[in-house]
């Protein structure tokens, strides 16, 4: 976690820099099918972060040693433009970016039927655009909505969001101040219909009284996210559907 | 789940049409689940896609809005060759994976080895998928009536869950189209469709497949194919009228 | 785009736009000398100083501008430093690979540096903290989201546009915010060769069929400030005149309508 400062991230009334409360997340804006060339693709902004996802697949995986003839495999690849942070970012990718791409692609494997694609490879390209705290869990959540946009059988869809610890207190959906100055991060995505968590990573210093806390609040806000994700998918088709009904 | 599409998708299924995300419970009352279901414990089956609800007389399907072709046996399909090796073709059927269309399954006597005499890189057939395995490797056939290679004309590209539509019940969505602007065109069960006929006919019926490819969900569609291809009337080369 | 990146040409598609080309129709309608429409939006991305995502056709980037304060050259001690790097990112075309930038990737963006390079658009005299010591590097990185055929000029387009929109925090040298000196407005204009015919803007099934490619970088004075000719076909003299001319118009009709 970051360093220490003296900014007070929450005020005397339990405010948050931002106006929030502990248990607010920021808006969060879901779009699906903005890009022609990929299969599917959703671009996110939640809070400052602006991240557009594009899928391509099932296709036969190359080179052919890593073809698995029981399922298809599943590649994430998070990338952070070299504008999307305040220091320019040397592009390409480093061990942050391929430990974050590991576990994505992983999260993903879960709720998609891979077994139904054998020699397969679904590529899940992230590229975040403008980072603002949250990126994986941002690019995760906007991850499956591509891959549905996709048309790629899926078991359930894929939640994410983050809690963490600031001034002492557990608050959801960490800021960037709150992520730099904060004590503790969680990030979680789970299957929202099962509440099966397919993603959990956390630094920093939490008791368990405040993990219990950190993931209640994250469980209760999986339902609210996830309707966005619905209807950036339903509002498709009903623009798409010029009028028809 | 055998297939991901149904077969037959007519016009009236579309009117009950009800919209499911990945994971929504679909009741399915009397009838049995189908494609693009999965059983979720004891009795509950969940949708896999983002798509409709279609009931038949005994089964429940879930057709996505857009997706991949999967290759199944007997399809015809139209394919582009993309490689060639001494005795067979490796065709692209825009599937997630490559076809095979070996030289006995061609309709000329070929010395092996001579194969791009027929067919070069690039060129695109009407092929017929002759088999399939477990693992999606598939074979392709040119040995049937209405199988060729493809001359001339053009390709456009829609995707496979639009098929039906393209097609109409009974083929009258396809029928109409080319009747109306005096176009030839052959529709693959992979979502390619070749045209051929005078350049402006062909724009027009380009301009009518988009329709349906960004309409396809809802109803009331031949209708507006319809009066789109009358008001092109009078740009339509060998109107009769 | 070398034809490997691009996919296999099929003969039928060929033949389809050669017929069209010959009744002086494209496949979106438009006509030879005819650039696609636009769209720009300048100050997309909050953390740079300067940015611009632009939609050309189906064609979608976003350009990012970084300026921070560093070394010079040594041999231009008295000089800012610009530098422009371009991603095609796998996400844009299912062929373009992750990893260094690869032969055309770095073509674009030399093209793009030489045509804002060349016209003197950004004073880099200006852009001197303290002679041979320290002076301010300007980045432009710009993200391929989507290919759909030309990026040489969406790319100069966003380029141009998030530099001419930059505010860059002039903290690091003890100073006021400032925008970056902008002399002038070089803007791109790419044709292709298809049988005898040129277009402008090729779109991606146009630019797959073509046998040669132009670029013509002018600045608003109506003079020329790069070149460049890619792809294995040729041009007559003839024809890169007339290429030249198409630039001057095209390009006075795209700063008129973008870069004002």
């Amino acid at each position: 976690m970051g360093t220490q400062s003296d900014i007070k991230l929450i005020d005397e009334n339990g405010l948050r820099l931002d106006g929030r409360s502990a248990g607010d997340l920021r808006p969060i804006r879901i779009e699906a099918g903005v890009l022609e060339r990929a299969d599917g693709s959703a671009m996110i902004e939640w809070g400052g972060n602006k991240i557009v996802v594009a899928v391509y697949g099932p296709r036969e995986a190359y080179p052919k040693h890593n073809q698995d003839i029981n399922r298809a495999i599943v590649k994430a690849r998070y990338n952070m433009a070299a504008f999307s942070v305040d220091e320019r970012k040397r592009p390409g990718p480093d061990r942050r970016s391929i430990e974050i791409s590991k576990v994505l692609s992983e999260a993903l494997s879960a709720a998609i039927m891979v077994e139904q694609f054998p020699r397969a490879q679904i590529d899940v390209f992230i590229e975040v655009l403008q980072a603002d705290a949250g990126t994986r869990i941002a690019g995760l959540t906007a991850s499956s909505v591509a891959i549905a946009d996709a048309g790629i059988p899926m078991r359930d869809f894929v939640t994410g969001c983050t809690a963490g610890k600031v001034d002492g207190k557990v608050v959801l959906d960490l800021s960037k101040e709150e992520d730099n100055f904060g004590q503790a991060d969680l990030p979680v995505a789970v299957l929202p219909k099962s509440g099966k968590i397919v993603l959990m990573q956390m630094d920093g210093d939490l008791s368990v009284e405040e993990f219990d806390t950190a993931t209640s609040m994250i469980m209760n806000a999986i339902p609210r996210i996830n309707e966005i994700q619905r209807n950036a998918l339903s509002s498709r088709v009903k623009v798409e559907g010029g009028g028809g009904e | 789940m055998s297939s991901l599409f149904p077969v037959n998708v007519g016009e009236e299924i579309m009117k009950t049409r009800e919209v499911v995300l990945p994971g929504d419970e679909v009741s399915l009352g009397d009838l049995k689940a189908r494609n693009g279901l999965y059983k979720n414990g004891e009795s509950k089956f969940c949708s896999a896609y983002f798509g409709t609800i279609q009931r038949s007389d005994q089964f429940v399907d879930v057709v996505p809005f857009w997706g991949t072709y999967m290759p199944r046996r007997g399809d015809r399909v139209i394919g582009k060759v993309i490689e060639i090796g001494p005795s067979m073709w490796i065709v692209d059927i825009n599937a997630p994976y490559t076809s095979l269309l070996h030289m006995n399954d061609a309709p000329w006597r070929i010395n092996p080895g001579d194969l791009k005499r027929y067919m070069n890189t690039g060129d695109y057939m009407i092929a017929k998928v002759l088999s399939l395995n477990e693992i999606k490797e598939s074979w392709l056939t040119l040995k049937d009536v209405g199988l060729r290679k493809l001359e001339g004309g053009t390709i456009v590209s829609i995707q496979a869950p639009k098929v039906p539509r393209i097609i109409g019940k009974n083929g009258t969505m396809v029928n109409m189209i080319k009747d109306m602007t005096f176009t030839r065109i052959i529709v693959g069960q992979n979502g390619l469709i070749w045209l051929d006929g005078t350049p402006g006919n062909v724009i027009i019926a380009i301009e009518a497949i988009e329709l349906v490819k960004n309409e396809a969900h809802t109803i009331g569609l031949t209708d507006r194919v319809k009066a789109l291809l009358e008001s092109k009337k009078g740009e339509i080369v060998g109107n009769a009228e | 785009m070398p034809r490997d990146e691009l996919g296999i040409l099929s003969e039928i598609k060929k033949g389809y736009i050669l017929r069209q080309l010959k009744e002086g129709k494209r496949g979106d309608g438009r006509t030879p000398d005819q650039f696609r429409s636009a769209e720009i939006k300048i100050d997309y991305v909050k953390r740079a100083p300067g940015s611009a995502y632009v939609e050309l056709g189906k064609t979608r980037i976003v350009a990012g501008v970084k300026v921070e304060a560093g070394s010079p050259f040594p041999d231009t001690p008295n000089q800012g430093v610009l530098t422009t790097n371009v991603e095609l990112l796998p996400m844009a075309f299912p062929t373009f690979e992750a990893g260094p930038p690869n032969e055309s990737a770095i073509e674009v963006a030399r093209v793009v540096d030489r045509g804002i390079r060349e016209s003197k658009m950004i004073d880099l005299e200006a852009l001197v903290i303290e002679p041979a010591q320290k002076v301010w590097i300007v980045f432009i990185d710009i993200d391929v989201l989507d290919f759909d055929g030309n990026l040489i000029d969406a790319c100069t387009l966003g380029a141009v546009a998030a530099l001419r929109s930059a505010v860059v925090n002039g903290s690091a040298a003890g100073k006021e915010d400032f925008r970056l000196p902008v002399r002038n407005t070089p803007v791109s204009v790419t044709m292709v060769k298809i049988g005898d015919n040129i277009v402008v803007d090729p779109d991606l099934e146009e630019e797959q069929i073509s046998q040669a490619r132009i670029t013509v970088s002018t600045t608003e004075d109506g003079r020329i400030r790069a070149m460049q000719k890619g792809d294995n076909g040729w041009f007559t003299l003839d024809e890169i005149k007339k290429a030249i001319s198409t630039s001057i118009d095209v390009g006075k009709q795209l700063r008129e309508k973008y870069l004002k």
